[in-house]
């Protein structure tokens, strides 16, 4: 079966050694997700596969046979963003923007995380459901850096989305 | 990276065989193992992906847990059961790594996960973990993050992991399929090994083996409690953690069961310390001297010699937490 990449599909690369970050963004030349670490400490390659979110960076091309994978390119268009995508716009939810395609792949699954009811650093007691506090955002995106520091209105633009689907 | 060959294993058998060639490694979530390649630390010939074995299920098994060796670190903080009657795990789980991270990351993949030492992760500096007789490196160097307990004169390194603190704790068992159809369990406070003269040798699996599950023994009363301390708030690997499970009745605790991460090449077990616990009353005094039954053969290396006392105050505030004592 062939990997999915925003709903096209494409051969799997002969070299094993392709993380599936460089295959979306050079041999699907989908150039949205960006590079920061390239070891699973910065969160910028964040895409979700098959809706759950993880560092393309960290994995191979070739263990996606036949997922979905879904980057910030298959959450909406400049005409459609997402509700995610206008909050960041509305609230300065970045300066240079390199870190924003990981950062909004990532809140998009923190939205359904939280609704699933699974519990996180900050939830205290594991056994109740996580409810959608400030603190509970900061550790959910602790996987997300911005070396602008735009912390604060990531927050403010996640929190706003958040409280509106959830 | 390295080329090498990928095979994905479609049963568990095949796994094994595949996995006994000289030059093939396992992989699963891929999280620590591709880190390494990329830094040719690991240069497999072959890498065997797991990811189609049917060991990503949570079932009741004797009276507790069996986790597949699978199933993600996400799912099984996320599980209902684990959350219910080991929150232990559930914290532990929770307090490692990211949300990204867990996802992907693996049971099996997680007790296998190697040290963070920065001389092993740069094949420019000696290291006897990496590179058997090169030297170590972090011995009069950089060893804010190393060990304190059980080190030899080879190496100095810890374990880093969260998850494997917590089944130490609760005496969880790992289950093994050997690479000739056999199987046998292993309990988690034997898994690891300290370094010894072989620091090349982390944990007691052989060439052939695959972890297929971990096991948690029928749950116990008592609260739980997984108390990391690290460099910052999040998403960073602990300095120092305290795994505790303390049960009381009219005012004496009646279990005590303690592991300790970040300080050794193993998450550290002493018996020593639930027998000192147990039928006694809850007081700083007494917390006090199960540190110094835990800190007994301590030795720092210089930059982390911090640990000392850290690990004393981590204990008493584990245990204050457990017992309800007010410091
Ligand atoms: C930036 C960063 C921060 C992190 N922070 C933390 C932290 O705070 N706390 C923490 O605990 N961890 C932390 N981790 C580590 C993370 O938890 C591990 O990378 C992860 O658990 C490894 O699981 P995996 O399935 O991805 O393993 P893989 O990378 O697939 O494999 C790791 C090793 O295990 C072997 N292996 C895998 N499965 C099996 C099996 N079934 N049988 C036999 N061998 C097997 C592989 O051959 C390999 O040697 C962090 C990682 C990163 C990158
Ligand atoms: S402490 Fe161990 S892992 Fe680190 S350099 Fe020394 S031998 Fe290598
Ligand atoms: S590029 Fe993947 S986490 Fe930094
Ligand atoms: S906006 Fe520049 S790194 Fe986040």
């Amino acid at each position: 079966m062939p990997i999915s990449i925003n709903h096209q599909p494409y051969d799997l690369p002969d070299d094993p050694r392709v993380s599936l970050l460089d295959f979306i963004r050079h041999d699907a030349g989908q150039s949205g997700t960006k590079k920061g670490c390239d070891h699973g400490q910065c969160g910028a390659c964040t895409v979700l596969v098959n809706g759950v979110r993880i560092n393309s960076c960290l994995s191979l091309a070739v263990m996606h046979d036949g997922d979905e994978v879904t980057t910030i390119e298959g959450l909406g268009t400049i005409d459609q963003p997402s509700a995610l995508q206008k909050a960041f716009l509305e609230h300065d939810g970045f300066q240079c923007g390199y870190c924003t395609p990981g950062q909004i792949c990532s809140a998009t699954a923190l939205i359904e995380e939280i609704r699933a009811g699974w519990p996180s650093d900050a939830t205290g007691d594991v056994e109740q459901a996580p409810k959608l506090t400030d603190e509970e955002i900061r550790e959910r995106m602790s996987g997300n850096l911005c070396r602008c520091g735009a912390y604060p209105n990531i927050i403010a633009a996640i929190r706003e989305v958040a409280e509106t689907e959830l | 990276m390295k080329p090498f060959d990928y095979q994905r294993a479609e049963r568990l058998e095949h796994a094994g065989q595949l996995v006994a060639d000289s030059g093939a490694m396992a992989i699963a979530g891929g999280t620590n193992l591709l880190d390494l390649m990329k830094l040719q630390v690991e240069t497999p010939a072959t890498l065997v992906d797991l990811g189609a074995l049917p060991l990503d299920t949570i079932a009741e098994a004797d009276g507790g847990l069996r986790i597949g060796a699978l199933v993600t670190n996400t799912l099984t903080a996320a599980d209902a059961r684990i959350r219910g009657e080991y929150p232990l795990l559930a914290r532990a789980i929770l307090a490692g790594a990211t949300q990204q991270l867990r996802n992907k990351a693996t049971t099996g993949g997680n007790l296998c996960q190697r040290t963070r030492c920065y001389y092993f992760t740069n094949i420019d500096q000696p290291c006897n973990k990496r590179d058997p007789g090169s030297g170590c490196g972090a011995i009069k160097g950089i060893a804010r993050l190393h060990a304190i307990l059980g080190t030899s004169d080879q190496c100095i390194a810890t374990y880093p992991g969260d998850m494997a603190v917590a089944m130490c704790a609760l005496d969880a068992t790992v289950e093994i399929a050997g690479g000739d159809g056999s199987t046998r369990s292993v309990p988690v406070r034997d898994f690891h090994l300290l370094p010894g003269d072989t620091p090349q040798r982390e944990n007691v699996l052989e060439d052939g083996d695959i972890i297929t599950a971990v096991l948690l023994p029928p749950p116990v009363s008592g609260q739980q409690i997984y108390r990391k301390v690290r460099e910052r708030s999040s998403y960073a690997f602990a300095m120092c953690s305290v795994a505790a499970i303390v049960d009381q009745a009219d005012g004496t605790i009646t279990r005590a069961d303690l592991a300790f991460g970040g300080l050794a090449h193993k998450p550290w077990h002493d018996p020593r310390i639930g027998e000192l616990l147990v039928g006694a009353k809850p007081s700083l005094t007494l917390f006090d001297k199960a540190a110094d039954l835990l800190l007994e053969n301590a030795q720092g290396y210089g930059e982390n010699d911090y640990k000392i006392p850290l690990a004393r105050r981590a204990l008493a505030a584990a245990l204050c937490d457990a017992t309800g004592l007010t410091a």
